[in-house]
């Protein structure tokens, strides 16, 4: 380096002060010649996509254009729409919940003009947090939440095990508004403004810590234990990072619909997003690519699931919270620590991020891969089913029994009703406690019975999970599916029971 | 890194903390280049898992490294040589979302 800057000191003209007083901040860049590609006069600060420096200011014009950018060409989420930030505490999400605020606080023309809520899932419990840990965590993720000003909820995990059976029911969808509704909506919105005069929403630090169905305060011991006792006897890494994930969505959007949000946003990141897309071709779910990694999801009908920093490389993120101090909180997760190879997920983070060591483009090719899927039903094919756990359509074609997928359903009636009037399509029934409904499954393990209404990737996940699990989904899931009078009373009973109440009750 | 609680180091010519998955490194008198740094990382800071932060002679692909709040990659990466006062910055981009 010493070289390098006599170079540029013989090469300067007489007279001009040395390199180093110039860039008396920034460290002696290698190309002492180089700017930033956008300006051409700041010095380059960071290096994103191949080769491309940005200086600072430009940077953060990029960062936050692409965030920008991706919710007004997508056109999804309307004036005054409640959206519900999703925050792991995370860098991506920590990032995205900083550029809602400062998107909401712009002058009106350019204002974002969603109504904003923040989302903490507290999952200490399945990666053993002690308890005292778990209320520092929650400590600093309350001081983060409180400078936002938004409406702020923070849920432990536990509260998965309290929930309705309405959870697992996907609700009527609602049809996404067209591009005119959209227009029309924004306009009506901004004359509502300029009548009232107002000078935007207001931030007072409220707070919704409890959600109305879930018992007050935080979970109990037993709760706690039970979700641990979960994970523990979840064989492998990457049925528990399936399992977390739908056992936090379904938390999410149950907090999502209680609260009147119509969205919610997640801060999957570019690269996050090529790691998800080919993980879950690896876990046989390529039929929902389109679903798991697209801007919007909107599987779960009420609520869609947006994405706004699926642009955005964990770079960009890194840098950029680095740059301009965006608050963030970090807590153990599931795979801390875990080796290369202990998961699929791990497996392919690894592999994607050293290939794009290598090679500069890998991560951006998967995107615009992922942009292209398309979400249509195949030709001919009614919406069917919905797998259990991850809602979407099954993919079932029971002409194709060639497959062994399709030889594994072939018996899966085609006129199952769909969940919506499961409520009426099932009639009184002989058994009395468990799955009652058309094909009555009297006697048959619920087990199997969970697992025909499982699409394929969750099917092989569910295969790591154990026989018995306590007071959840098994002997639940059942009379989720078809619901009854009493079976909320059931719910209810099961939730904190152990093998032996199970054992008891399937005998009634 | 392995270390999610703090650790703070000081040898001759450095300054280290590691914490919540951050290292922070300040340089106190000029010490040869980045990569003569990792080995002293290596063998001083990361006592438990170091293939989570070195891969080889550089670092694990994820963690990205800042010097003075600049992208490493404008400055010759490994090669750039430590000056007085320099901050190394090492921050993992692999936890959380």
């Amino acid at each position: 380096m010493c070289e390098m800057s006599e170079e540029y000191r013989e090469s300067a003209p007489k007279g001009s002060p040395p390199p180093r007083v110039l860039v008396s901040l920034l460290p002696m860049p290698q190309n002492p010649g180089q700017k930033c590609v956008k300006c051409k006069e700041g010095l380059p600060v960071v290096v994103i996509r191949a080769g491309d420096a940005f200086c600072r200011d430009c940077f953060k014009a990029l960062y936050v254009h692409k965030f920008r950018a991706m919710l007004g060409k997508n056109r999804l989420i309307f004036p005054g729409e409640k959206v519900l930030l999703a925050w792991s505490g995370g860098p991506s999400s920590s990032s995205m919940v900083w550029q809602v605020l400062e998107g909401l606080s712009r002058d009106s023309a350019k204002r974002l003009r969603f109504v904003p809520g923040v989302i903490y899932v507290d999952e200490g419990a399945t990666c053993g947090q002690s308890p005292e840990d778990r209320a520092k965590t929650l400590a600093e993720v309350k001081l983060v939440l409180q400078t936002t000003g938004f409406p702020w909820h923070i849920v432990a995990l536990e509260e998965v095990f309290s929930l309705p059976p309405s959870v697992l029911r996907c609700s009527a969808q609602e049809p996404l508004g067209t591009e005119s509704a959209y227009k029309a909506a924004v306009d009506s919105f901004l004359q509502q403004q300029h009548a009232l005069g107002a000078d935007g929403v207001e931030r007072q630090s409220q707070h919704c810590a409890q959600d109305p169905h879930s018992p007050a305060g935080p979970p109990t011991t037993a709760q706690t234990q039970a979700m641990s006792r979960l994970f523990d006897s979840v064989k492998t890494l990457t049925a528990k990072e399936e399992l977390l994930q739908t056992l936090r969505t379904h938390l999410i959007l149950h907090v999502a619909r209680n609260h009147g949000y119509s969205k919610v946003m997640t801060g999957d990141s570019c690269t996050r997003l090529a790691i998800k897309l080919m993980t879950s071709l690896a876990l046989g779910r390529g039929a929902f690519l389109a679903w798991d990694t697209g801007f919007s999801d909107e599987r779960h009908g009420d609520v869609v699931v947006v994405r706004p920093m699926r642009e955005h490389t964990l770079k960009e993120v890194a840098f950029y919270n680095r740059l301009f101090a965006v608050p963030s909180v970090c807590t153990p997760a599931l795979d801390t620590k875990a080796p290369e190879k202990a998961s699929i997920h791990r497996l392919m983070e690894t592999f994607i991020l050293r290939l794009q060591a290598q090679f500069p483009s890998t991560v951006s090719t998967v995107y615009r891969t992922s942009e292209k899927l398309v979400k249509a039903p195949r030709d001919g094919c009614v919406a069917g089913p919905r797998c259990l756990l991850c809602m979407c359509t099954l993919d079932v074609d029971t002409a194709d029994s060639a497959t062994a997928f399709g030889a594994q359903t072939s018996h899966l009636p085609q006129m199952q009703p769909p969940v919506t009037q499961a409520g009426v399509a099932a009639g009184p029934c002989c058994c009395a406690g468990m799955g009652g409904g058309p094909g009555c499954y009297r006697g048959e393990d619920p087990r199997a019975q969970v697992m025909e209404q499982l699409c394929y990737g969750c099917r092989v996940n569910m295969k790591d999970l154990p026989e018995v699990l306590p007071g959840s989904f098994w002997v639940s899931v059942p009379t989720m599916r078809f619901p009854r009078a009493t079976a909320e009373q059931e719910v209810q009973e099961y939730l904190l029971g152990d093998s032996e109440d199970e054992a008891r009750t399937s005998e009634s | 890194p392995a270390a999610l609680g703090m650790l703070c180091l000081r040898s001759g010519s450095l300054r280290a903390i590691v914490f919540e998955g951050v290292i922070f490194c300040s340089v106190l008198s000029s010490a040869g280049d980045i990569r003569s740094l990792l080995v002293w990382i290596k063998k001083n800071l990361l006592k438990e898992r170091p293939e989570l932060f070195i891969q080889g002679d550089s670092v694990r692909p994820g963690i990205l490294v800042l010097v003075n709040d600049a992208d490493w990659e404008l400055l010759g990466e490994l090669d750039y040589q430590l000056q007085d006062q320099d901050s190394v910055l090492f921050i993992s981009t692999l936890h959380g979302g």
